[in-house]
């Protein structure tokens, strides 16, 4: 029986564009292959919709309505504007790796004196020209989730790293994404990070949009794989411009021994979504993964956290935080599961939302699975306003209204940002949180 | 010209008038004690004159150096020089002390168009401050009131009196909660900052404080008003009393 596919205006735009784009996407083979089926999938599904559970809150049909066409590769005047919109993001002493519009920017990257077991290439010269095993494995997300499915079918550009065993990074990786083009367009890019047993490394991912960007479309995955005994320390700071979608999925693969540090702050963009699957598979390993939703006007921000305890004596803790102001809507669910092998597990997530306006919404879904008997697992969300005690005893002492939020809506999210190991690292998100403290007031 | 007046002012609370005409008029370099029984209106007094949400003025005038302080948020008080010492200083968890009074004393200073204070100049003047109460640099260190005793929250507001050197300090009942050893050096820090600029209105229910802040003047507040004002021994007067006397006069 042939299945008559019911398409809509926009599924039939996006298949047109992605007949158009194949033969120019990087891969042919398996790769190509892949992408075909994975276009298959989405075009099946389209996007996700409030009927699907794991989108219940972020419906894609209504928030962004349709995927837009790929942006052309960044001319030299593209560059340019991204190189300046850069500035205010750098980070002293850190190897810079840009992706304008979705295409790796070697001119404004730090591509020079690679440390001894760093290898550092694109996303485009590994399908084109990678080795079998690396292609698999970045042909490996789960194309049940129509958007990896879609990510996994266009993507164009991306960074991928590998730190050998025994091999700790010094200076940290920062990746950043940069929109610069004038239409709304669509950047589809992935990206994988690779620690080998041992190693150690700092991520740090920046989403931008240099001046007088559209409408624009990030739609990124990031494949991470801390090997036995490593260390992993990830900072993402989502400060895209307000128009502007950010849909990114991440997997992350963890050994035995090996700690993962993760936190994550939206304050830009209009909507945008992190789905995170953590699966902790190897026995002794910590994961720390904290967030912070800054939001007002009527942004929205989905989190959506799996972590799978598959093996024993594994530890995660999770603390999130969402400051909603305006009409804003934040979202948090966080899903935690322990398989039944996964004895001496340790999951806690907490969970807190503050609601500075009557339109904004905070909704924070923890759903707990556990299938082991000896394991320590709690959670906890609330949802409330900022103290009147508390603004009145700083405006008593010459704070302004706005002074005194800010101050109190510092010290909430101080609590996640806290969990982020390295000062230096808790500085950038401080930072980050400053900026959009400073454009409210 | 009286640094403080308070004109027949009248308090609603939820649809209940607190205070019924109240009359009360301070001087630079005075200290007013009020006493009065439970319920008298003292706290309303003192949180009306510093800004509180909640208090609906029905009646009567604030004038705080001839300016409308009513007219005024509870922030543009602070920075003319009003202070409130709280009777329940607020816990404010993840906020450190040293934090929160380098803010605030840069808020006021920058609201009156002064220069700010740099992080080295704000240490060495706190430090010194800090100091005088004999208040650790690890207590600053640690949240805004958090995990502190009774006697370290009233000392943390006789701190923050001290850095931003207002020119009317209301203490409420600043002896409840404190132990006699606690609560002498309370008033000792208060006493230090006496001063011909600046005035003081001490609430209290016990004469026990006025022994170590002595006043100048002392009224006695019942169901609302002043009913009566004198000396320091109109103090000593109300602990041999009491305050049923009073009761039947308002």
């Amino acid at each position: 029986m042939n299945l008559v596919v019911a398409k809509t205006e926009t599924g039939r735009a996006l298949s047109d564009i992605f007949d158009v784009a194949r033969d120019r996407l990087p891969g042919g083979g398996k790769v190509a292959d892949a992408r075909q089926q994975a276009f298959e999938i989405y075009e099946r599904a389209g996007l996700p919709h409030r009927r699907i559970e794991d989108w219940k809150y972020t419906d894609l049909r209504v928030l962004m309505r349709e995927v837009l066409p790929p942006a052309p590769a960044p001319d030299a005047a593209a560059v340019k504007r991204a190189g300046s919109a850069l500035k205010p993001h750098a980070i002293a002493g850190a190897r810079r790796l840009v992706l304008v519009d979705g295409v790796f920017a070697a001119q404004l990257s730090d591509t020079d004196d690679f440390e001894q077991g760093l290898s550092v290439r694109t996303l485009r010269e590994v399908l084109e020209a990678g080795d079998a095993a690396l292609q698999a494995q970045l042909l490996s997300p789960d194309s049940s989730d129509p958007m990896v499915a879609l990510n996994s079918a266009m993507m164009t550009d991306g960074l991928v790293i590998e730190v050998a065993d025994g091999v700790v990074l010094t200076k940290p990786l920062h990746i950043v994404h940069i929109a610069t083009a004038a239409q709304p367009l669509a950047m589809f890019t992935r990206s994988l990070l690779k620690l080998g047993k041992t190693a150690g490394a700092t991520l740090v991912e920046s989403y931008i949009g240099a001046d007088g960007v559209k409408a624009y479309q990030v739609h990124d995955s990031l494949l991470l794989t801390v090997g036995d005994g490593a260390r992993l320390d990830h900072v993402r700071l989502i400060e895209d411009s307000r128009e502007a979608f950010n849909i990114c999925a991440a997997v992350v693969t963890l050994g035995a021994h090996a700690h993962f540090n993760t936190f994550g702050m939206t304050s830009g963009g209009n909507v945008s979504r992190y789905q995170a699957v953590i699966a902790v598979a190897g026995e002794h390993s910590r994961v720390e993964t904290s967030g912070v939703n800054l939001l007002n006007g009527r942004q929205h921000a989905d989190t959506t956290l799996f972590l799978d305890h598959a093996v024993p004596n594994g530890t995660s803790h999770e603390i999130f935080r969402a400051v909603v102001d305006d009409r804003g809507h934040s979202v948090f669910q966080g899903r935690i599961i322990v398989r039944p092998k996964a004895q001496k597990t340790d999951a806690r997530m907490m969970t807190r939302a503050l609601l500075l306006s009557d339109d904004a919404e905070a909704d924070n879904k923890p759903e707990l699975e556990i299938f082991a008997d000896d394991v320590a697992c709690g959670h906890g969300a609330t949802t409330g306003a900022l103290d009147e005690s508390l603004l009145f005893y700083l405006r008593a002492r010459g704070l302004s209204e706005k002074e005194a939020q800010a101050l109190l809506i510092q010290a909430f999210v101080g609590e996640a940002i806290e969990q982020i190991a390295s000062d230096d690292l808790r500085g950038l998100a401080i930072s980050a949180a400053e900026r959009w403290l400073a454009a409210r007031s | 010209m009286s640094l403080l007046e308070v004109k027949d002012l009248q308090v609603r609370v939820d649809e209940r008038e607190i205070l019924h005409g109240l009359s009360l008029t301070v001087n630079a370099g005075e200290v007013h004690a009020i006493m009065g029984p439970n319920g008298s209106g003292k706290s309303t007094l003192s949180h009306v004159i510093a800004g509180k949400p909640g208090y609906e003025v029905t009646g009567g005038e604030i004038l705080f150096k001839g300016e409308d302080l009513l007219e005024m948020s509870p922030d543009e008080r602070a920075v003319k020089g009003v202070f409130l010492a709280f009777q329940y200083p607020v816990e404010i968890p993840g906020v450190t002390t040293i934090n929160f009074l380098r803010t605030a004393l840069n808020a006021q200073r920058k609201a009156r168009g002064e220069a700010e204070f740099l992080v080295p100049d704000f240490l060495k003047k706190m430090r010194s401050v800090a100091g005088s109460l004999n208040i650790p640099m690890d207590m600053l260190k640690r949240g805004v009131n958090v995990g502190f005793s009774g006697g370290e929250k009233k000392r943390n507001e006789i701190l923050q009196m001290a850095l931003f050197e207002p020119s009317l300090c209301i203490l409420d009942e600043m002896d409840s909660g404190l132990d006699i050893d606690a609560l002498r050096v309370a008033a000792d820090g208060v006493n230090a900052l006496r001063s011909p600029e600046r005035a003081m209105v001490v609430i209290t229910h016990y004469q026990r404080l006025l022994n170590y802040i002595v006043p100048d003047v002392v009224h006695v507040m019942s169901k609302g008003r002043v009913v009566k004002s004198g000396g320091k021994e109109l103090a000593l007067e109300l602990e041999a009393s009491g305050y049923a006397q009073f009761e039947d006069a308002a």
